[in-house]
């Protein structure tokens, strides 16, 4: 499955690695289309539902899903950003980072189905603040996850929800999702972990 | 970033907008209904303060608990140092308990630079003699950026008490970085001799400055620092140098007004200014907290400190 891009080609990316491509954009429509249709059948017509994408890439991918259910469904559907910077657990690690935006929609969460969105989902460790990050904002009825990569190596004991696309990788491997609201154009590469990087 | 924050001076633009921006996210954390983070878990910030203090010792206070700091006030009143303890004892005192930052407030200049060599961890100057007080130029400047927009370009016109005011001095470094254009306008017995050398203007007219200033920052009359005579009167300081309706009315239409507070109502500036919709005074204090909190944030997070120097 992983290799279903091979044909797309090496190419040198600013990184510096070379990267293959494992989703076109046209795939990343897809896989998000198939999400949309899964939270809506798993949530009886999203009329709860609260999108919160993880800065900096869940942000535009929350608000990709709103307009998916907001197609299918013809109700507006909430969609925010929930920064987890001051909630990690590698804080002391690592260098102050700055902080991402929150934007919670203005109904709140409280007693929503609040779907969490990130681009990568790898330790499960942002995932853990996320949820820290929510208890203090208010109290949801259930919290989904939505991620557009899974890609394995969990640290902890988080499952997805929704997940656009399973990739086994190694852990020297480093997966990058671009997004045209960030990046300038839609796609997932595939790189190896350059030493001293 | 240093690890210290001891003069507006030394920030650099970067660093600068880093807490201005970082300030920004804090300060919408404020409306939640659990206005706490637990960032700070576990790290003790010690308020060592030499010289009385309201609003910054609870300003730096409130920040260190919303960041979920643990807190230790030391006041130099009813302490050791009544007892005659030089700082260093004190400093190493506070360094065997293990702060992880001191925030200090001392009335001699230059004494955080001091104590950032004796202690491990981070010093944040809360205002030393008439040096420097880099949080209030930090939280002046994000009230304006939050209030006008922009800092660039800005013409900033600070007025009064030069001399004793260490939150002048701060808020020239810091908003000269930030691309804004300062003007001093204080009677000449008012200002420091070394002026010249700051990057900012001079003038003596208010009533000339006004009219371009799109802030007006008054600076307290500090006569408790005032051993001679350097104006004949108060009221004669008023009627020149204090901001009241008449001159209000000469400020351009989306002008604010500051103070550093606390104020002397009546003398620098007329309780009806005070009090109007373009005094920025009880926003400043507000913003005090979010800005002290990016400052404890970004000096604190990351790896412990080890080694005295660096």
């Amino acid at each position: 499955m992983a290799h279903a891009a091979d044909e797309a080609g090496r190419d040198q990316r600013p990184g510096g690695s070379p990267a293959r491509m494992v989703l076109e954009p046209a795939e990343i429509r897809r896989a998000l289309t198939r999400i949309a249709h899964e939270i809506l059948e798993r949530t009886s017509g999203a009329g709860d539902v609260v999108l919160l994408g993880i800065p900096t890439r869940g942000v535009p991918l929350a608000h990709r899903l709103a307009e998916r259910l907001e197609q299918v469904e013809g109700h507006p559907v909430p969609a925010g950003s929930l920064d987890i910077t001051m909630y990690r657990d590698d804080l002391r690690l690592r260098p102050a980072r700055a902080l991402g935006h929150t934007e919670v929609p203005t109904a709140g969460i409280d007693d929503k189905i609040v779907v969490l969105v990130d681009d990568v989902l790898y330790s499960g460790r942002t995932v853990r603040a996320a949820l820290d990050a929510l208890g203090d904002i208010g109290r949801p009825r259930a919290v989904q996850l939505a991620v557009l990569i899974d890609r394995g190596h969990r640290e902890l004991p988080i499952r997805p929800d929704y997940v656009g696309k399973n990739l086994p990788t190694s852990q020297r491997e480093i997966v990058r999702v671009l997004l045209t609201e960030v990046d300038g154009e839609d796609a997932v590469l595939l790189g190896t972990r350059q030493e001293g990087s | 970033m240093n690890r210290h924050l001891i003069s507006a001076g030394d920030l650099s633009l970067a660093d600068a907008l880093l807490i201005l921006d970082t300030a920004d996210e804090l300060a919408s954390m404020a409306e939640r209904p659990v206005k706490k983070l637990p960032t700070l878990r576990g790290r003790t910030v010690v308020n060592l303060f030499y010289e009385d203090s309201t609003r910054t010792r609870i300003s730096f206070e409130a920040a260190a608990k919303r960041l979920s700091a643990d807190v230790i006030n030391f006041s130099a009143k009813g302490s050791s140092v009544a007892k005659g303890e030089s700082l260093k004892d004190t400093a190493l005192t506070l360094e065997a308990m293990g702060a992880d930052a001191v925030v200090i407030r001392h009335g001699a200049s230059g004494a955080p630079h001091r104590l950032a060599g004796w202690v491990q961890g981070s010093v944040v100057n809360a205002g030393d003699g008439a040096h420097e007080h880099p949080t209030q130029a930090l939280l002046d400047a994000f009230t304006m950026r939050r209030r006008l927009g922009r800092l660039d370009g800005l013409r900033v016109t600070i007025v009064g008490d030069v001399l004793h005011s260490r939150v002048a001095r701060s808020n020239v470094l810091l908003l000269s970085t930030l691309g804004a254009e300062v003007t001093l306008v204080a009677p000449p017995t008012l200002l420091p001799v070394a002026v010249g050398g700051w990057p900012c203007s001079v003038g003596y007219d208010l009533d000339a400055a006004l009219p371009k200033a799109d802030v007006v920052m008054m600076l307290r009359v500090q006569q408790e620092r005032m051993n001679a005579a350097y104006f004949p009167t108060v009221r004669e300081y008023s009627r020149r140098y204090g901001l009241d309706a008449a001159r209000m009315a000469l400020l351009p239409e989306h002008a604010i007004v500051m103070h550093p507070g606390p104020m002397n109502r009546g003398v620098e500036i007329a309780a009806e200014v005070a009090d109007s919709v373009r005094s920025t005074i009880v926003e400043q204090v507000a913003n005090g907290v979010s800005v002290r909190m990016a400052v404890l944030y970004l000096l604190l997070s990351g790896p412990a400190q080890q080694g005295g120097q660096r």
